[in-house]
């Protein structure tokens, strides 16, 4: 069943065009990554299907709703979430910060706390709960943007390289919390990277987006198997990058 | 030597024994300044976050103009405030001139487009990724607006302390508008300009600890507030 779906979407900034999809759908409980070099288009492409960024032109469905981009109901945002490359913090507490968009949202605040103390624990900052969200580590940051989108209890969670500012330790044990948390809840999670390794560690299905134009796209195995000849320089560096690690690296 | 020790130790006496006159110039001058910047912030808060979150058109006049205004001398808005409230001019019927309220409007007009400009650039100064991020929350406009300000508030009291400096420390257009009048219009930075002119360096000395007094204090406050958000 579908959840989310792009049709002849096109981005234009300034008459340049950025962003060209004829068509992206996504189904309930998919995980698919968004993968392509810097100034791909990737973000672009996340923020409209975010719904935070209007399209020049297209259609966008949601649940089969057909959505205007310039009037998103509120009530559309409350079952969505997004984390951003840069954890974003309000100035007040962690606790504070997860609890924002429950806040927001008229969530009681029983339930509010509750849900804010089960995600915190969750991605283990339970113990940061008071401290000062500008104290906070770089991936502890991270943990707490997860923890604030996933308290929100939503239907699509859109990440924009949540993972690429975080230095590999602490990207690989949350990369790996991320995913049990999403095998476990039926979310549909809009995952974007430059990075193939965290792309098959994250999702099944995979988008390549070169040039602001998705150039291939269907389940990760498959498109690495036998990439396009425009995907293909792409893939194979990565490839060849991953070749000359261990393999057993995951 | 002799004119600044006597001076200061008659400033000293009139304070400490609480002159009649010092008191009441000192109240006045409470009242009408803490309104000044109270009105100010309640038009002002509100116009610098239109300015920073809305595109209108005329945004960008609106914003040259709020930053001009910064600079227009006191002088210049006791004049049209003196011309709009005389006798004969367009509300002069509310006989509004020579009274405490007419110094509230100049100062107003003065301080207003500090907290406007100042508003509008705390507000400006938040990361855009942070806007994204309160967006994508779902908030109401109202809760957006109340989230933003939250987060750009320690701007927001930079922008209520420069108002309030503005107007404590301004003389021309209340001198103009309110006319020094003992026990009506008298305020500290007024009554300091006639008592100089008079050559009373001792009560003009009183007043000007007064008023330093006073600035200070509210500054301080203002500063602690906001270090203490800052920090926690
Ligand atoms: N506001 C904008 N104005 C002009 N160009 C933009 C704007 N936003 C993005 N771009 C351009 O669009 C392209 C895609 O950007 P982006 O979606 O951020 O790429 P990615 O996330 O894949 O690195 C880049 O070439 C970038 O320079
Ligand atoms: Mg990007």
């Amino acid at each position: 069943m579908t959840l989310l779906q792009l049709e002849a979407i096109s981005y234009q900034k300034q008459n340049k065009m950025i962003l060209q999809v004829d068509e992206l759908s996504l189904k309930r409980g998919d995980h698919i990554g968004i993968i392509g070099p810097n100034g791909a288009g990737k973000s672009t492409l996340l923020n409209i299907l975010a719904m935070l960024e209007p399209p020049t032109s297209g259609t966008i469905t949601f649940d089969g709703m057909k959505i205007n981009p310039n009037k998103i109901p509120i009530s559309l945002r409350h079952r969505t979430a997004s984390v951003f490359q840069h954890s974003q913090r309000f100035d007040m507490t962690v606790f504070q910060n997860v609890a924002l968009g429950l806040k927001i949202k008229g969530i009681a605040k029983n339930e509010r706390e509750q849900r804010v103390h089960e995600w915190l624990t969750r991605f283990r900052i339970d113990h940061l709960s008071n401290e000062h969200a500008y104290n906070l580590s770089g991936g502890e940051a991270q943990r707490m943007n997860l923890a604030r989108a996933f308290a929100l209890e939503p239907e699509a969670l859109f990440m924009d390289e949540p993972f690429s500012a975080l230095d590999a330790p602490t990207k690989a044990s949350l990369m790996y919390e991320l995913k049990s948390i999403l095998r476990e809840r039926d979310i549909t999670a809009i995952f974007v990277s430059h990075d193939l390794l965290e792309i098959e560690a994250m999702s099944e299905k995979l988008a390549v987006i070169i040039d602001g134009r998705i150039i291939q796209k269907g389940n990760v195995r498959d498109v690495l198997n036998a990439p396009s000849d425009i995907a293909a320089p792409f893939l194979h560096a990565w490839n060849q990058l991953k070749q000359g690690l261990d393999p057993g690296v995951q | 030597m002799e004119l600044i020790v006597s001076g200061l130790s008659e400033a000293f006496r009139m304070i400490i024994e609480l002159d009649r006159d010092i008191f009441d110039i000192t109240w006045l001058t409470l009242r009408v300044c803490i309104l000044a910047t109270l009105i100010s912030m309640i038009i002002g808060i509100p116009l610098g976050m239109l300015l920073a979150l809305k595109h209108f058109i005329g945004r960008r006049f609106l914003i040259v103009l709020a930053q001009a205004g910064m600079g227009l001398p006191p002088v210049v808005a006791g004049l049209w405030v003196t011309i709009f409230l005389w006798r004969s001019g367009p509300l002069g019927s509310i006989q509004w001139l020579f009274t405490p309220t007419a110094i509230v409007i100049a100062q107003v007009v003065v301080s207003l487009p500090i907290i406007i400009s100042l508003t509008y650039a705390a507000l400006q100064r938040l990361d855009p990724q942070l806007k994204k991020q309160l967006k994508a929350l779902g908030p109401t406009r109202l809760q957006y607006g109340w989230f933003l300000l939250r987060e750009a508030r320690f701007g927001i009291v930079a922008a209520v302390m420069a108002g309030l400096g503005r107007v404590l420390a301004e003389v021309g257009a209340a001198q103009m508008v309110g006319g020094n009048l003992l026990g009506d219009t008298r305020i500290l930075t007024t009554a300091m300009v006639m008592e100089v002119s008079r050559g009373n360096f001792d009560v003009a000395f009183a007043l000007s600890f007064i008023l330093m007094t006073i600035a200070f204090l509210i500054t301080f406050l203002l500063t602690y507030f906001q270090q203490r958000q800052v920090i926690r």
